[in-house]
């Protein structure tokens, strides 16, 4: 017989359990929740074959099974956070049965509590912002130098240190171009995270990647963050702006816990 | 840098993941951002690091993959 484990997708408070009932879980499984003082733990049964210790490792590496499982913890999450407060767990927590995910409640209650607290009636936005090398170097390299008097070496030389350095002037105001509109979200949001760039070959996006931002903002302030990303839009037009969201505070659920 | 075309869904401009609207146009390098990097960490019984996984080598895959036109990567992403 197969061995199982519990997998778990997030901690809710104030759920009703219906509304999971049509959400299906990883490899399909229905979603059920676990309760214990007032937190509600939403989990389904996975197959150690499958999420057992070695074969999570090989499996994690494995784009496609892990798109799979993301897609469907993010659809638990989602389901739950839409309805609740719901502080998401990582991606891939598993313990050895209900009972032990039970236990987690009642061991981490103060933690989990604070989290939801913080995390109630808000939203998670996410904020990515490219520019185009191109155009910033073309912006920074008005003023260029001729080398016409210079011997063919020297002028060479010259010309690859001035393009070398109109390269790093170019790179520095596209980064502040960044960090000017993570500065100006902030001020609508009540807690924001700097993710790293992402991976050219994972989003198919070439330029310079100068924000992945986060951005946790009250339910009621939802439109004056969305105005703020349009107002930067039009701000800052040779700056590429994309706005995803509401999400489930995935990036503001762990710092309590 | 000449990048391959992903198979990723990274098109849409605003995108909502909201309950109730498309999942399918969440792009998996923005939920893996938060699966990875986010929520809340716990010890969990199945003890494997999140941190060991390596993304180098999933985007390198990805990009592997993406070159072998007789096994494309997942494309669920624009199917779904």
């Amino acid at each position: 017989m197969t061995e199982t484990g519990t997998y778990l997708y997030g901690i809710a408070r104030d759920l009703d359990p219906n509304a999971l009932q049509e959400v299906r879980g990883v490899a399909g499984a229905s979603v059920r929740t676990v309760a214990n003082g007032g937190l509600i733990a939403l989990v389904s049964t996975v197959s150690l074959d499958e999420f057992g210790e070695e074969a999570l490792h090989d499996h994690l590496e494995d784009l496609d099974w892990l798109e799979n499982v993301a897609r469907a913890h993010h659809r638990v999450v989602d389901a739950a956070s839409a309805v609740a407060p719901t502080a998401p767990t990582r991606l891939a927590t598993i313990y050895r049965g209900d009972e032990r995910v039970r236990q987690l409640l009642e061991e981490r209650q103060k933690a989990f509590d604070t989290t939801l607290s913080r995390i109630g009636g808000r939203a998670e936005w996410g904020v990515k912002a490219y520019v185009d090398p191109q155009t910033s170097a073309q912006a920074t390299t008005e003023d260029a130098p001729a080398y016409g008097s210079a011997s063919p070496g020297t002028a060479y030389l010259m010309q690859r240190r001035a393009q070398q350095h109109t390269r790093q002037e170019a790179w520095q105001n596209a980064a502040a171009r960044g960090e000017e509109i993570d500065t100006e979200l902030r001020r609508v949001a009540e807690a924001s995270r700097r993710h790293p760039p992402q991976d050219p070959q994972l989003s198919g996006r070439d330029g310079w990647m100068v924000l992945n931002g986060a951005y946790l903002v009250d339910a009621d302030r939802a439109g004056e963050f969305t105005s703020m990303f349009t107002r930067l839009t039009e701000r800052h037009p040779d700056v590429e702006l994309e706005l995803t969201g509401p999400w489930a505070p995935y990036s503001f659920a762990g710092e309590d816990a | 840098m000449s990048v391959p075309v992903s198979q990723l869904d990274t098109d849409a401009t605003v995108v909502q993941t909201g309950a109730g609207y498309s999942e399918q146009r969440v792009a998996l390098v923005d939920l893996l951002d938060r699966l990875l990097a986010g929520g809340v960490v716990l010890a969990g019984d199945i003890t494997i690091s999140i941190a060991d996984v390596d993304l180098v080598r999933i985007s390198l895959r990805a990009l592997i993959t993406s070159i072998r036109p007789d096994d494309a990567p997942s494309q669920e992403s624009g199917r779904r």
